[in-house]
């Protein structure tokens, strides 16, 4: 059966080979190249048009999901109102500018589309649910690009540290101008609402590396006492508290 | 019937009069729109901007919550986050260089101190807040404790020196 099926496949695929590399009977040359040369326009014209409809803010917001929770957020940042009037819309911050890059992400998106037609987020409490998730892809995107986005605005090279208040210039002119740091790695949630954010580097005090212990038996003792206080019975340790 | 009617008259002197202490009482008070009827429009308060220069302010008593000397637009404060305690819980003041929430934030209402910020002293805005450079709404008659021992201490003198 399956041995049948891959023979009449294997048939149709060279017949139509033989039909492409046949030269042209009824066509002339000058339809062919003109013809060719004008449907490439408006097919490549169409995806590119079509590709960029895709990439406006009003196509975004065309689904609840979007409209009603993170665009929602978004309102009342100072990237959505501010003193000039400048503002950013959600592809200038979610879609890289660059052509081989935005493919790349579109290409990403189409999950998205999945999840659109399963309804991964289709509730709030779904959409509050996953919010972690989602700001982490985020983060980690923007953490390997170099907030490339961020960037498209705010360029490093012409900040003005002098206009920016002591404690911003103080953290740009060091860790961001060491490149040890990224724009996200400090700002996040500055769009939108921000998820429980426990075990963030940043944001959990606990996720910061241990002090270093003064010497090897200090840091056993603290150790010992750990491991005793985790160790405790129920009782006592009810008692404890 | 009888009986019931006169309820009625009853609640409705009860209705009138408290009817009329709420006119009167409405004319004192003055309401957010300052006397402009409901179908006019009000030109709103000018919103100042907050200070934004990092210096510290002097405490007009001890016990004051200090002021926030700069911007804290889009800060979180939620059950997910809170964005002061970023730069001024303990571990973060070495990086942050901000002052560390001080030792009575770790305190639960029990007295008993806990090992980070007890959960009534999270939400940071319901005592400290951001200043602006704009006139008072209402007069301050705040007089610090140092100004009133200066002017039991001239009293003082003054009551020396006057037999």
């Amino acid at each position: 059966m399956i041995r049948r099926l891959v023979l009449w496949g294997w048939r149709r695929a060279n017949e139509i080979w033989f039909v492409l590399r046949k030269p042209s009977v009824h066509f002339s040359l000058g339809f062919l190249t003109i013809g060719g040369f004008l449907a490439g326009i408006i097919f490549w014209g169409g995806f590119n048009t079509a590709l960029e409809l895709t990439n406006t803010e009003a196509f975004c917001i065309s689904c609840h999901e979007m409209r009603d929770n993170v665009y929602e957020e978004l309102k009342t940042t100072i990237h959505f109102t501010n003193r000039s009037g400048v503002r950013a819309t959600c592809p200038d911050c979610h879609v890289p500018h660059k052509w081989t890059d935005k493919i790349a992400r579109k290409m990403q998106a189409s999950k998205e589309v999945w999840g659109k037609i399963f309804g991964t987020i289709n509730t709030r409490e779904k959409f509050v649910g996953l919010r972690r998730e989602l700001a982490e892809h985020e983060w980690k995107r923007l953490k390997a690009n170099d907030s490339l986005e961020c960037r498209n605005c705010h360029n490093f090279e012409y900040m003005d540290f002098t206009r920016q208040n002591a404690r911003a210039a103080a953290a740009h002119s060091t860790f961001l101008a060491a490149g040890e740091k990224t724009c996200i790695d400090c700002h996040k949630g500055i769009a939108h609402h921000l998820p429980d954010m426990q075990g963030v580097p940043g944001w959990d005090a606990s996720e910061l590396p241990p002090l270093e212990a003064p010497d090897d038996t200090a840091s056993d003792d603290i150790r010992r006492l750990g491991e005793a206080m985790r160790n405790l019975p129920p009782a006592v340790a009810v008692a404890a508290q | 019937m009888r009986g019931l009617c006169g309820l009625w008259l009853v609640a409705a002197v009860i209705g009138l009069a408290s009817l009329s202490t709420n006119v009167a009482q409405a004319q004192d008070v003055k309401d957010l729109r300052g006397g402009v009827p409901p179908t006019e429009e009000v030109a709103p308060p000018v919103i100042y901007k907050e200070i934004n220069d990092d210096k510290r302010r002097a405490r007009n008593y001890p016990e004051q919550p200090p002021v926030i000397p700069h911007n804290i637009r889009d800060y979180p404060v939620t059950l997910n986050a809170n964005k002061c305690l970023t730069c001024h819980t303990r571990e973060f003041t070495a990086q942050s260089q901000a002052p560390m929430i001080s030792i009575t934030h770790f305190m639960d209402r029990e007295g008993q101190t806990l090992a980070t910020v007890t959960p009534r002293r999270y939400f940071c805005t319901q005592c400290h807040v951001t200043q602006a450079e704009a006139p008072d709404l209402v007069e301050n008659q705040f007089v610090p404790i140092e100004e009133i021992l200066r002017a039991f201490k001239q009293d003082g003198e003054a009551g020396e020196q006057a037999p």
